[in-house]
């Protein structure tokens, strides 16, 4: 059902590794010459672009790491001049600042075709109107699926994240036929139109694409019963390009992975050595068809398995298993990626010590994010309305960094586990 | 003209009062009133004692977060418009109360606020004006 692109999507493999090993040629020789992060990388292993033939040369090349782009805030890793980019987006840093991605013209019809791509594996067509409640702004997941739903020459409705009343009118108003959102969002959405007794026959949503978070394959059902829809997966991170690295097809067994834009690798954490077909280890990308931003070999710090093994759908691209953890301590908050050392960067710019506890839950559907902070000499004081305010300051630095509301609760110094060692951190009390 | 007043933080936990008194209790402290100011998350236990700077060390030893605030006592007749009246007298005067708690005293016809207000010289004159009896430590630690 709706393959985009057939020539690419079913491929052979011996086409899809020329097509490969000519495009990771051409980036390489792109990070080479315009990225000097790269240059200075290559040289100290000893590698010219001239040793990249072929895409099994790929094993010869350096990692990236998320605190390369950190270290090179905001463009340093840009291989085009400001001149040639068109738009950047950024995600969660792992501390307070944010990490910055760019596109050329080029790179966002890359991005755009990639969701378009995506959109059509759910039968979707031009004819389709495309409900995106994913958040518009710095963050990927709004204007990734808009572009798609353009470019495959769909009608896009940006309705963006909130207000769920009007989300629901606008899906019986505007005819919506496929709704892009976090599956927590979507859940909530089915639910509020069931606790408000609207029928499913005032609404045509026909599909579902749902990214951004971990969900279940129980909670797809729900969300399949509750919305009248089939729902879709779909994966991606803003320094690949966005939501469309990989999708979900009908058949629901793994993601579709453009691997002619983003070559997929699994490696074992440990080691950094490929691991085989099938085995779960850290999924790397190396952004082969693109420009503004050429990652060689970037660690996604996702875990998952990949397989090469056709699909029934007709696709020869690799498909990924669901993401089943993190190699790192990455939590994922309504769609909002957060690093608890971005809380502990707060709470020192607020003068606060570094004891903390992250307590993740859904309630209702929705993740919540309350941040246990000890009440220290400083900060206490004998009227509500001072610690009132003192919560509320720090939760207003919390968002400004996290982007995602904290719940602060203090509780008495002491209590919290030390900064010293492996403290426990985080409890995540979701069952996903 | 002030007085000491102990502030506690206290987590809404169950027994947390009665391990946070008993702190005071051990030391041979006795409480001559207390009040809590509570939100779903936290609490704060005021009291006032007999021996503030050493309900102080031990409180703070045990690992909690205490600050001491100069507060106001005042005495009040004890009768039907007592209260209100002292009140208005502070009102008047456009003194605000951030919090205050009051008790009986064992003679018959006092009773005593304890204060805290924006402006402590502002509702002290305004106090002495209305003819309220403004308590120091020493006559309050030993009620």
């Amino acid at each position: 059902m709706g393959i985009l692109k057939p020539e690419i999507e079913c491929a052979s493999r011996e086409d899809m590794k020329a097509l490969q090993s000519a495009r990771l040629k051409k980036m390489v020789e792109n990070a080479y010459n315009n990225v000097p992060f790269y240059k200075q990388k290559l040289d100290e292993l000893g590698i010219s672009p001239a040793d990249i033939n072929s895409i099994d040369d790929i094993t010869k090349l350096p990692f990236t790491l998320k605190t390369d782009l950190r270290d090179n805030y905001p463009y340093g890793l840009f291989a085009v001049p400001m001149t040639d980019l068109v738009r950047v987006h950024a995600s969660s840093g792992t501390t307070g600042k944010q990490t910055v991605v760019g596109y050329t013209k080029k790179d966002i019809d890359v991005w755009s075709e990639s969701a378009a791509r995506a959109i059509a594996a759910t039968g979707g067509t031009k004819d389709d109107i495309v409900h995106v409640s994913y958040g518009y702004g710095l963050f990927t997941g709004g204007l990734g699926l808009h572009y798609g739903a353009e470019y495959l020459g769909a009608t896009a409705i940006p309705v963006s994240t909130g207000n769920t009343s009007r989300q629901i009118q606008i899906f019986q108003d505007f005819g919506s036929t496929v709704l892009c959102c976090t599956p927590s969002y979507a859940l909530y959405l089915g639910e509020s139109i069931r606790d408000a007794g609207i029928s499913l026959d005032t609404i045509k949503l026909r599909a579902g694409i749902f990214g951004a978070e971990p969900w279940t394959d129980a909670m797809r059902k729900q969300i399949e019963t509750l919305l009248g829809i089939e729902a879709y997966d779909i994966y991606g991170l803003s320094e690949i390009a966005g939501p469309g690295v990989s999708f979900d097809c009908e058949c629901h067994n793994g993601m579709h992975v453009n691997e002619d834009y983003f070559y997929p690798e699994v490696i074992d954490p440990e080691t950094l050595e490929p691991v085989p077909d099938g085995t779960v280890g850290e999924l790397v990308f190396t952004c082969i068809g693109k420009e503004a931003l050429p990652l060689i070999r970037y660690r996604t710090r996702d875990l998952c398995s990949i397989t090469h093994e056709k699909c029934a759908c007709g696709r020869t691209t690799v498909r990924m298993s669901k993401p089943v953890g993190r190699s790192d301590d990455m939590l994922i908050i309504r769609g909002v990626n957060v690093f608890p050392s971005q809380i502990e960067h707060v709470l020192l710019q607020q003068g606060m010590e570094p004891n903390y506890l992250i307590i993740v839950d859904r309630v209702n559907n929705l993740d919540t994010l309350t941040v246990e902070v000890e009440m220290a000499q400083n900060t206490f004081s004998d009227t509500i309305k001072d610690l009132e305010t003192a919560k509320k300051k720090l939760e207003a630095a919390m968002q400004n960094t996290l982007n995602v509301h904290a719940h602060i609760k203090f509780v008495e110094y002491g209590t919290l586990p030390r900064s010293e060692g492996k403290a426990k951190r985080v409890i995540d009390k979701r069952k996903i | 003209m002030y007085i000491k007043q102990l502030s506690v933080f206290v987590e809404n936990k169950s027994g947390r009062l009665a391990e946070i008194t008993s702190i005071i209790a051990n030391a041979g402290i006795d409480i001559r009133a207390l009040s809590i100011a509570d939100t779903t998350d936290f609490g704060i236990l005021r009291l006032v004692v007999n021996k503030p700077d050493e309900a102080e060390q031990v409180l703070k030893a045990a690992g909690l977060t205490v600050s001491l605030t100069n507060v106001i006592a005042v005495g009040i007749p004890d009768r039907p418009g007592g209260f209100a009246e002292t009140m208005t007298a502070i009102a008047d005067k456009d003194v605000g109360v951030e919090y205050m708690y009051a008790f009986i005293s064992r003679d018959s016809d006092r009773a005593y606020l304890i204060m805290r207000v924006i402006d402590n010289e502002k509702a002290i004159s305004a106090l002495q004006a209305h003819g309220c009896d403004i308590l120091d430590g020493n006559s309050i630690y030993k009620l």
